[in-house]
C-alpha cells in the first residue's frame, strides 16, 4: 500500500503549481476574467508546454498515456488555483469521446492537435429540460445525402464559448428520453447553422447556449455507432465526474487554508477569532470534510486505473460525488460565514471558491441524484 | 389557549391583502418574485405609494404619520407585504434612523428629519461597521473632534448598505479616543452625504450586485446640532435599536411566498416522468423547511402575544427569530438552486434576451450567493447566539 504520488507525478504537479503561481495568481485570474470569456490563450499554451494537454492521451497520438491518478494530481492543482480553462471539457470529456469511440482517422485528426494545445473541445449535451437525465436529448439527427443534418438546442454548455470543436449528442430515433437512439457528432464551432449565445456561468466558466439549425455534417462527423451512444456518454461522464471530484479537493483545500489563515489573523474583541471554541469546532469539521473528500477522490481514481466493470464504476463514482458534494456544500457555506462580510466580497478569493464549490456540488449530479444511483 | 386571529384581526388581514393586490404595481412584484435587483427609483416608487396611502411608517407615533395599529396589526401588515412580494423598503431610514430620532432626537431634529423620511425625499444609510470593527462594533475608530460649532470627522466605514443611494448617513463615531470602557466615548452623528470630504466607493458582492460600499470620511465638518442624544452616549442609542421592536425579523411572509414558488418549480421540473416534488429525497427536504417555517410562525406569534400582554419590549427573542428566519430563507434559496440542477449554473452574459424560464434559472445562483449575507449582516449568527446565551440563558 502506498498513497503517495510517485516522483514523476510529483514533478509534474510541482511544475504546474510553479506555473500557476507565476501566471495565474488571484490578481492575474481577475484580469483574465475581466478581459474576455475567461479563456486565456497564453495560459492554455503554458499548460500545453508543461505537457498537461497530452497527459491522458495515448503515446501513439502524441500523448503521455497517463492514468486517472496522474490526472487527479493535475486536477487538484487546477482546483487550488480556481483555473477556468477548458481542461476538463477538452481532456476529461471531448477527447475521451474521440479516444474511446473515434476511428483511427478521427483520432489522428484530433488528438495530436489537442495535445499540442491547438484544439479545445466541449461536450454539448445538456438540454433545457434534461436536468441530470443523460438519456434526455431532443436534438435530432437525420440522414442527409451521405451525411447528416442536426437540429436542436443545447443549454449551458460548459466552455462552449471557447471551444473549437463540439462533441454534440443528437437523436436518430426514440422518445426524447429513450435510452436507445443517441448519436455523437463532431461539430466544429464555426459550422454554418451553429449559433452561440455566450455567457459567464455562475462560477465564471465560459458557457454558451448553442443552437443547431439545419447543420449539415459530413459522414465522418459521426463518432462511433449511430443510435448506441448512451453507454459511452455515461462512461465518459463518470470519468469526468471522478476528475471533477479531484478538482473539488483542490478547491476545498484552497477554501480551508484561506479560512484557517483568516481565523488566525482576524482580530475582534482583542483576540484572533480562531481562539473562540465555537469557531474552532466548525473549522475542525471542515478539516474532517477535506480529509474525507480527499480519500474518496483517491479511491475512485485509483480504482478506475485498476479497472472497474460498469456497475462498480457507477457505484464508486456516485459514492465519491456524494461525499464531495456534501463537503463542497458545507465548506462553501461555512468558509464564507467564518470570513464574515469579507467573505461576501467579489474582491476576496474566498467568494470565488464559494461559487465554484456551490456549482461543483451540482455538476454531473447533486448528492441526491448520486444517492439514488448509488443504491440502485 | 386560542391560536386564531380575532375576527377583527382577520378582517384587517383581508383589507391589507386586498389593498396590496390592487396597488402593488405588477412590474415591481414581478421583479421581486423573479429575484431581480430593484433600483432606487423602483424602491422609492413603492415607498411613495405606501406614503400616499398613509402606511409607510406604521410603527411611528401617530403625530408623525404612524397608523396607530397595535403590534399584531403591524405584524400582519408586514407578513402580508412579504407574502405579496412588495419591494424591500429603505429600512435604515424607516426602521433604524426614525425610531432613534423619535426616542432621542430634539424637537428640531424630529421636525427637520422625520417628514422627509416619511415622504421618501431623504434616504439614509448606516455608518457603523469599519474594517476593524465588525462583530466587535465597539472597536470602531472613526474620529470626531470638536472644532467650534462643528465636529470634524475622519475615518473609514465599510459594508455601508446603499450609501450610493443615500443623501444622509447616521454614523457612530469616537469622540473620546481613550475612554475607560470601549463602549464609552462613542457618539451618534447625522451626516449630510453631500458634505465635502466624503467619498463613496462600491464594494461588489459575489453575485455581482452593488448593495454595499466603503465610505471614506476625510475632515468632514458636521454641525454640532446633528449630534443625537449626548456626546459619548452613542452606544446607548445603538443598543436601543437592538431591542427595538422588530418582530418581523423572521420574515415569515416572505418565506411562505418563496416556499410556494419552490414547490411550483419542483412540480414543473419533470425527469423521466417523475416530478422533482415527488422525489422523496427532495420532497423531504422541502417538507423539513416547511415544518420549520410553521414552527417559526407560531413562535413569532407567541412572542408577539407575550409582548402585547406584558408591554415589555422584546430582547433576545428578536435574535431567535432572525436566526431561524434567515436559516429558512437560505435553505429555500438553496433548494431552488438545487431544483434548477445543472441549469442553475447558467449565468448572465451580454445577451439579456433570455425567456422567462432561462431568466429564472440564471437568477437562482446569484440569489443563493447573495443570501449568504443574511447570516452575516445585521449581527452575525454567532453574535445572535451570544445574545441569547447571555440574555436568555444567563451563561
Amino acid at each position: 500500500m502506498n498513497f503517495d504520488y510517485d516522483l514523476e507525478q510529483q514533478q509534474l504537479a510541482n511544475a504546474l503549481r510553479r506555473f500557476l503561481a507565476n501566471e495565474y495568481d488571484f490578481a492575474a485570474r481577475t484580469r483574465i476574467l475581466a478581459s474576455g470569456n475567461g479563456h486565456s490563450p497564453p495560459v492554455w499554451t503554458g499548460l500545453a508546454e508543461i505537457g498537461l494537454l497530452a497527459l491522458p492521451l495515448p503515446e501513439e497520438y502524441d500523448g503521455f498515456g497517463g492514468g486517472m491518478v496522474d490526472m487527479m494530481n493535475v486536477m487538484e492543482a487546477l482546483g487550488e488555483a480556481l483555473v477556468v480553462e477548458p481542461y476538463l471539457a477538452t481532456l476529461g470529456l471531448g477527447a475521451q469521446f474521440v479516444l474511446r469511440a473515434g476511428s483511427d482517422e478521427q483520432k489522428r485528426a484530433i488528438l495530436p492537435a489537442v495535445a499540442a494545445g491547438e484544439l479545445k473541445l466541449a461536450f454539448a449535451h445538456l438540454e433545457r429540460d434534461a436536468r441530470y437525465d443523460l438519456a434526455y436529448c431532443a436534438t435530432s439527427a437525420r440522414r442527409s445525402g451521405a451525411g447528416w443534418q442536426l437540429d436542436g438546442a443545447k443549454s449551458v454548455v460548459l466552455h462552449g464559448a471557447c471551444a473549437d470543436l463540439l462533441v454534440v449528442t443528437a437523436r436518430v430515433e426514440g422518445e426524447t428520453d429513450a435510452e436507445h437512439g443517441l448519436c455523437l457528432f463532431l461539430v466544429p464551432a464555426n459550422t454554418p447553422g451553429v449559433t452561440l449565445r455566450e455567457f459567464h456561468t455562475a462560477d465564471d466558466l465560459p458557457g454558451a447556449d448553442i443552437r443547431f439549425d439545419r447543420v449539415v455534417l459530413a459522414p465522418d462527423a459521426l463518432l462511433g455507432h449511430a443510435g448506441q451512444a448512451l453507454p459511452l456518454v455515461e462512461e465518459v461522464v463518470d470519468y469526468a465526474t471522478a476528475l471533477l471530484c479531484a478538482e473539488a479537493v483542490g478547491v476545498l483545500r484552497l477554501a480551508y487554508q484561506s479560512t484557517l489563515e483568516f481565523l488566525k489573523t482576524r482580530k475582534q474583541f482583542g483576540v484572533a477569532i480562531g481562539s473562540f471554541q465555537a469557531v474552532q469546532h466548525r473549522m475542525v469539521d471542515l478539516f474532517i470534510d477535506l480529509e474525507q473528500a480527499q480519500s474518496m477522490a483517491c479511491l475512485v481514481c485509483a480504482r478506475m486505473d485498476a479497472g472497474l466493470d460498469t456497475a462498480e464504476r457507477r457505484r464508486l463514482v456516485s459514492a465519491a460525488k456524494i461525499r464531495i458534494a456534501d463537503a463542497c456544500r458545507r465548506s462553501s457555506q461555512e468558509t464564507v460565514q467564518l470570513q464574515g462580510a469579507m467573505g461576501m466580497s467579489d474582491e476576496m478569493m474566498i467568494s470565488h471558491a464559494h461559487r465554484r464549490l456551490t456549482m461543483i456540488a451540482q455538476q454531473f449530479g447533486d448528492a441526491e441524484h448520486h444517492l439514488e444511483r448509488f443504491a440502485d | 389557549m386560542d391560536l386564531q386571529y380575532s375576527s377583527e384581526q382577520q378582517a384587517f388581514r383581508d383589507e391589507v391583502r386586498q389593498w396590496l393586490q390592487a396597488n402593488l404595481p405588477a412590474d415591481l412584484r414581478a421583479k421581486v418574485t423573479r429575484y431581480q435587483h430593484l433600483d432606487r427609483d423602483e424602491v422609492m416608487r413603492w415607498h411613495r405609494i405606501l406614503a400616499d396611502k398613509g402606511w409607510i411608517a406604521p410603527h411611528w407615533p401617530v403625530e408623525w404619520g404612524g397608523t396607530g395599529w397595535d403590534a399584531v396589526q403591524r405584524y400582519i401588515f408586514e407578513d402580508e407585504c412579504g407574502y405579496a412580494g412588495t419591494p424591500q423598503l429603505p429600512g435604515l431610514s424607516l426602521m433604524f434612523c426614525a425610531p432613534v430620532l423619535i426616542a432621542f432626537g430634539t424637537p428640531e431634529q424630529k421636525q427637520r428629519f422625520l417628514p422627509p423620511i416619511y415622504s421618501g425625499e431623504d434616504f439614509w444609510c448606516q455608518g457603523y461597521s469599519e474594517p476593524g470593527a465588525g462583530s466587535d462594533l465597539a472597536a470602531l475608530q472613526t474620529r470626531a473632534v470638536r472644532d467650534g460649532d462643528h465636529y470634524v470627522v475622519s475615518g473609514h466605514k465599510l459594508w455601508t448598505t446603499q450609501a450610493h443611494w443615500a443623501n444622509w448617513m447616521f454614523c457612530l463615531v469616537r469622540t473620546d479616543p481613550k475612554p475607560k470602557k470601549r463602549q464609552e466615548g462613542i457618539s451618534f452623528l447625522l451626516i449630510d452625504m453631500a458634505t465635502p470630504g466624503i467619498t463613496v466607493r462600491p464594494v461588489i458582492l459575489m453575485d455581482g450586485s452593488h448593495e454595499v460600499n466603503e465610505v471614506f470620511l476625510d475632515q468632514v465638518r458636521v454641525p454640532v446640532e446633528n449630534l443625537v442624544h449626548q456626546e459619548g452616549q452613542g452606544w446607548e442609542v445603538a443598543k436601543y435599536l437592538l431591542n427595538y421592536e422588530r418582530l418581523n425579523a423572521g420574515r415569515v411572509g416572505t418565506s411562505k411566498r418563496q416556499l410556494s414558488e419552490l414547490k411550483e418549480l419542483a412540480a414543473r421540473t419533470v425527469t423521466r416522468g417523475r416530478r422533482l416534488l415527488d422525489d422523496p429525497r427532495f420532497r423531504d427536504r422541502v417538507s423539513r423547511v416547511e415544518v420549520e417555517l410553521m414552527a417559526l410562525e407560531i413562535t413569532n406569534l407567541r412572542y408577539l402575544d407575550r409582548m402585547v400582554r406584558s408591554g415589555r419590549a422584546p430582547g433576545a427573542e428578536v435574535s431567535l427569530l432572525k436566526l431561524k428566519g434567515t436559516a429558512i430563507q437560505q435553505q429555500i434559496s438553496e433548494l431552488m438552486l438545487q431544483a434548477a440542477g445543472p441549469h442553475g449554473q447558467r449565468g448572465t452574459g451580454p445577451d439579456t434576451t433570455m425567456d422567462e424560464h432561462d431568466a429564472l434559472m440564471a437568477a437562482l445562483a446569484p440569489r443563493y450567493f447573495n443570501l449568504r449575507k443574511l447570516t452575516i449582516a445585521g449581527g452575525t449568527d454567532e453574535v445572535q447566539r451570544n445574545i441569547i446565551a447571555k440574555l436568555t440563558l444567563g451563561l
